[in-house]
């Protein structure tokens, strides 16, 4: 199972943080600060998987963004390494040729992809367009003409 | 493409945009929205609308009232016009959202940005007070975004509460989030939500659905997941499979969480093994996989699924393309993965099982294309699941040789994860991993740390007794170019796998003396007494050794633990070092001076630590008896040390002045020359395991000193007394010199050092001592305390004390032991 999901720019910036274990606050800001440091002191062209306590973590970088994920020991590597592959895939048929500004500027949507995808520490849809179709759905459902009606003008 | 980018839109234009959405080459055919309004009107050419959008949108539709415009790019709605003075843009979620994320990046400094956050957090605040607004969604995104940079932001607890509840969906789904962030099953307001959940569980609307499914699995408590169990199993038999597949992953959260529920799913679960969509087979195999990890018997009844899994793998592996789920060339590696770790559980120790699965594997290993990382996902769970099962001895063969073709393979990862793998197998399988040796010794000067440790270990396991000498050898230069993080783990290694296949001992001695020359700051502790012990053993080399010991002091003291056993050495063995011949090595003039101003720069350098000095020390106290001009020079070096600040120090000092003073005669029996000392394991001390008063950790460390060599006379007989235990008596009161008990705390030498006997023991009496007086005469008072430590020792302090102005000479104790 995984264990966390963390995105964050070169500057050690976090951009969106999925746990999938209860923990407390403090645990998380000190797994993120850890996990923040030692990825990013990473010299490039060296393998991509740490051990880290008692799990593994997968990490890799696109352009400005590092993605990290921990996983439980059991976990297969380099299928973790496709898992973050394909919610790339994922973010960049949303977005269209994604940067790390529309996921800034949209992390909520960033979410709601990955709660598509991933469930529970587990994948949940193995297939990217029964993802994306069930994206748009719920996208659209948020846009009836109703809701429309009761938005109030800015 | 038309208009620069602009956060005000108020107008729309829709001759000029029609003009230049012509213009531009744009295809402004209509994409029909499915709520049946009307297509691109015919009369566009009305004055007095502007409709300003950024440059990648790529397709509009306009309704023919002029008060609807929906824009697009690629598949995703992008912009939507309520009308010229409306706008709203469907895929952001607010203005306000995004201007204040950008006042937030503007911000230059720390303090700007917690100013522009406390700002926000107010408003925020003052808003969640109001009652319903239409911006309320809104309000919560900018405070999950000031959550995520770090700020708190617990007040939005109950806002997050507030919005599952609501009927709107895009106030349910950012409520939904809010959840998953903000709570945890450690918060009360949790609990508040779990009727919210179990309404929506039952709502019509798949996606409301989907969001209290996903918010269970990712926070649900105990509590709620046993609330809502029954509503989940109902749902896994629904006939909706996009719920289906949330609902199994559900179920693994609620196994997880209480085990005990995890019979509730199983028969659900066996029958959505026949399901053929992909999301829910990977989420039922999660959750059998699940269900047979925690519970025997659950394991014995999905064991006969196994034919089926079988199956289903056989139809992902030999199927042809299928778009919906090839990657790179493989059909579906998510679930093949995941299918193959189940087969793993279901075929451990267990014949049958294991049976039903060859042909699947070799099939998988064989087929599947091992140019891109999924394939080589796919055939590394095979391995897992080959080595794991009880596979027959051909398929074990064909999994070892994918590990081997793995460790040539040019991507690190790869090559990293082959001998994560092989780790697990060299104690079954060492023949088979001995092969790829050469390849995994290359391994070690990779430039990556990750896999210059697997390379270690591996390396490590490897060692044998046929290959000791050239796995030294490259173990050797790995270490004086390791990386400092696995010293200590390499230093060791060797020292373990010198012990057990050394060739030869001058071998195991030159080893060791290596790995301390150019890793001495990293071994472990116990190498000093460990390598004394392994010297004192090899009788015929201790010319040898300390003829190489003392070359290398005079070229490096830095290295404390070579020091201390050349210093022990020098001190055993300083006659032969001054005979000069040598067999084995060739031979060196030293003269007695040299010695002696070895050992004193030793005793002088600031490098030295407390307990060098001390083997220094003691060290030339022993050549008092082995060389015979320089007698004088010792005398003078140990009574300058009589004053030294450090405790242990002078403490040795004074006594090895005394020793030269008034015990002179027993000198030379003192110094005799250790005899071989029997290997104790560790924790162990000498003599008898006495449990009494052994407080300090160092102690408890090997402590390689036998009954050293006893003082002949009254010593001894007080010691006898205590039956050889090691409680601390006072030697100084021989002296005469009021005395306490002294806790030593640095690790003494193995040599036959008289303050070996006192330790570090702190002594803790259990029940307060009595103290008796029991004489007092002349200035000398005694006085005896006892201490009961166990319940088979008793520990008696003598405490003499003088109270004249005089040195009280001639002080003499006898003790009679009572049969």
């Amino acid at each position: 199972m995984m264990r966390f999901l963390l995105l964050f720019s070169r500057q050690g910036r976090l951009r969106l943080q999925k746990w999938f274990t209860a923990m407390s606050e403090r645990e998380k800001k000190k797994i993120i600060r850890e996990m923040t440091n030692m990825v990013l002191a990473r010299p490039p062209r060296t393998c991509n998987f740490l051990q880290w306590k008692d799990l593994k973590i997968v990490y890799k970088r696109y352009a400005s963004l590092y993605f990290c994920l921990g996983v439980e020991d059991e976990e297969n590597e380099l299928l973790a390494l496709e898992i973050i592959h394909r919610y790339v895939e994922l973010l960049d048929k949303y977005f269209g040729n994604v940067c790390e500004l529309d996921i800034i500027f949209n992390f909520e949507k960033a979410y709601f992809i990955l709660d598509e995808f991933l469930m529970g520490g587990e994948i949940q849809e193995t297939s990217k367009q029964i993802v994306n179709r069930a994206i748009e759905s719920s996208d659209m459902l948020q846009e009836t003409m109703e809701e429309y009606m009761s938005k109030p003008a800015f | 493409m038309l208009f620069d980018f602009s956060t005000a839109f108020n107008t729309i234009q829709l001759g000029l945009l029609r003009k230049n959405l012509e213009l531009s080459g744009v295809d402004y055919q209509p994409v029909p929205l499915d709520s049946g309004l009307p297509h691109w009107p015919p009369a566009l050419g009305d004055a007095g609308f502007v409709l300003t959008f950024p440059a990648w949108i790529d397709s509009i539709w306009v309704s023919s009232q002029l008060n609807a415009a929906v824009c697009w790019r690629g598949s995703v709605k992008r912009f939507t016009f309520l009308n010229y003075r409306h706008f709203y843009r469907a895929m952001s979620p607010s203005v306000p959202l995004q201007e204040m994320i950008r006042a937030i990046r503007s911000a230059r400094t720390q303090c700007e940005e917690r100013g522009v956050i406390q700002r926000e957090c107010a408003a925020i605040r003052a808003q969640f007070r109001q009652t319903d607004n239409g911006g309320r969604s809104h309000n919560l995104a900018k405070l999950l975004y000031v959550h995520m940079l770090g700020y708190p932001a617990h007040f939005g607890q109950m806002e997050c509460v507030r919005m599952i509840g609501s009927s709107r969906y895009s106030e349910k789904r950012v409520g939904y989030l809010g959840a998953m962030m903000l709570l945890d099953e450690k918060q009360d307001a949790s609990l508040l939500i779990t009727n919210s959940i179990k309404n929506d569980l039952s709502h019509s609307n798949q996606h409301v659905q989907s969001l209290a499914l996903c918010t269970l699995a990712c926070m649900g408590s105990a509590e709620m997941c046993r609330d809502l169990a029954p509503e989940i199993n109902r749902l896994l038999r629904s006939s909706n499979s996009y719920i289906k597949k949330k609902a199994a992953l559900c179920a693994v959260h609620i196994v997880r969480k209480v085990q005990d529920l995890g019979e509730l799913f199983v028969p659900s679960a066996h029958s959505l093994l026949s399901e053929k969509n992909h999301g829910v087979l990977h989420g039922t195999v999660v959750l059998i996989t699940e269900l047979c990890e925690r519970s025997p018997e659950a394991l014995e009844r999905f064991r006969k699924t196994v034919p089926d899994l079988v199956q289903i793998m056989k139809g992902l592996v030999i199927s042809g393309y299928s778009p919906d789920h090839d990657v790179a060339g493989v059909s579906d590696p998510f679930l093949q993965v995941r299918i193959l770790r189940l087969l793993r559980i279901l075929g451990r120790n267990n014949e049958a099982a294991s049976d039903a699965m060859n042909d699947l594997l070799a099939q998988v290993a064989t087929n599947t294309d091992s140019t891109k990382t999924v394939g080589n996902a796919v055939l590394y769970e095979t391995v897992l699941t080959v080595l794991d099962i009880k596979s027959e001895s051909g398929l074990r063969v064909l999994a070892v040789n994918i590990l081997g073709r793995f460790l040539l393979n040019n991507d690190r990862n790869i090559r990293y994860i082959a001998m994560t793998s092989l780790q697990k197998i060299v104690a079954t399988d060492h023949n088979a991993v001995q092969r790829h040796r050469g390849t995994i010794v290359d391994c070690l000067k990779d430039q990556d740390a990750s896999v210059k440790r697997r390379a270690l270990e591996l390396s490590l396991a490897l060692v044998s007794a046929s290959n000791i000498r050239s796995m030294m050898k490259e173990l050797l230069i790995f270490l004086s170019s390791s990386p400092p993080e696995l010293r200590a783990q390499a230093a060791s290694g060797i020292f373990n796998a010198a012990e057990r296949y050394a060739p030869s001992q001058r071998w195991h001695i030159d080893t060791i003396l290596h790995v301390l020359t150019t890793a001495g700051g990293d071994v472990r502790d116990e190498t000093v007494p460990n390598l004394i012990q392994l010297i004192t053993n090899t009788s015929e080399l201790h010319c040898y050794t300390v003829h190489k010991l003392y070359r290398a002091l005079l070229t490096d003291i830095s290295q404390q633990p070579l020091v201390q056993v050349a210093c022990w050495c020098i001190g055993e063995y300083g006659d032969l070092l001054l005979k000069g011949e040598c067999q084995e090595t060739e031979a060196v003039q030293v003269t007695e001076d040299d010695v002696l101003d070895a050992l004193e720069i030793v005793l002088q350098s600031h490098m030295s630590t407390p307990t060098t000095r001390g083997f220094a020390l003691t060290a030339t106290m022993k050549l008092s008896t082995r060389i015979t001009d320089n007698v004088d020079r010792i005398r003078s070096i140990v009574s300058i040390y009589g004053s030294c600040i450090d405790v242990e120090l002078q403490q040795r000092a004074v006594e090895y002045n005394a020793l030269f003073k008034k015990y002179d005669h027993m000198r030379a029996a003192v110094l005799e020359r250790m005899p071989v000392i029997q290997k104790n394991s560790l924790g162990q001390t000498n003599g008898e395991v006495s449990e009494e008063a052994i407080k300090e950790t160092q102690l408890a460390k090997v402590r390689q000193d036998e009954t050293p060599q006893q003082p002949a006379g009254q010593v001894c007989d007080l010691l006898d007394l205590l039956g050889g235990s090691q409680e601390p008596l006072q030697p100084s009161s021989l002296l005469g010199d009021p005395a306490l008990i002294q806790p030593t705390t640095a690790l003494t030498s193995a040599g036959g050092d008289l303050l070996d006997l006192l330790g570090g023991l702190e002594p803790t009496p259990l029940t307060p001592a009595p103290t008796v007086t029991v004489y007092e005469k002349n200035g000398v008072t005694l006085t005896l305390s006892c201490e009961q430590q166990s319940d088979a020792g008793l520990t008696i302090t003598l405490t003499a004390s003088n109270s004249t102005d005089s040195d009280i000479s001639s002080f003499t104790l006898q003790a009679a032991v009572p049969k």
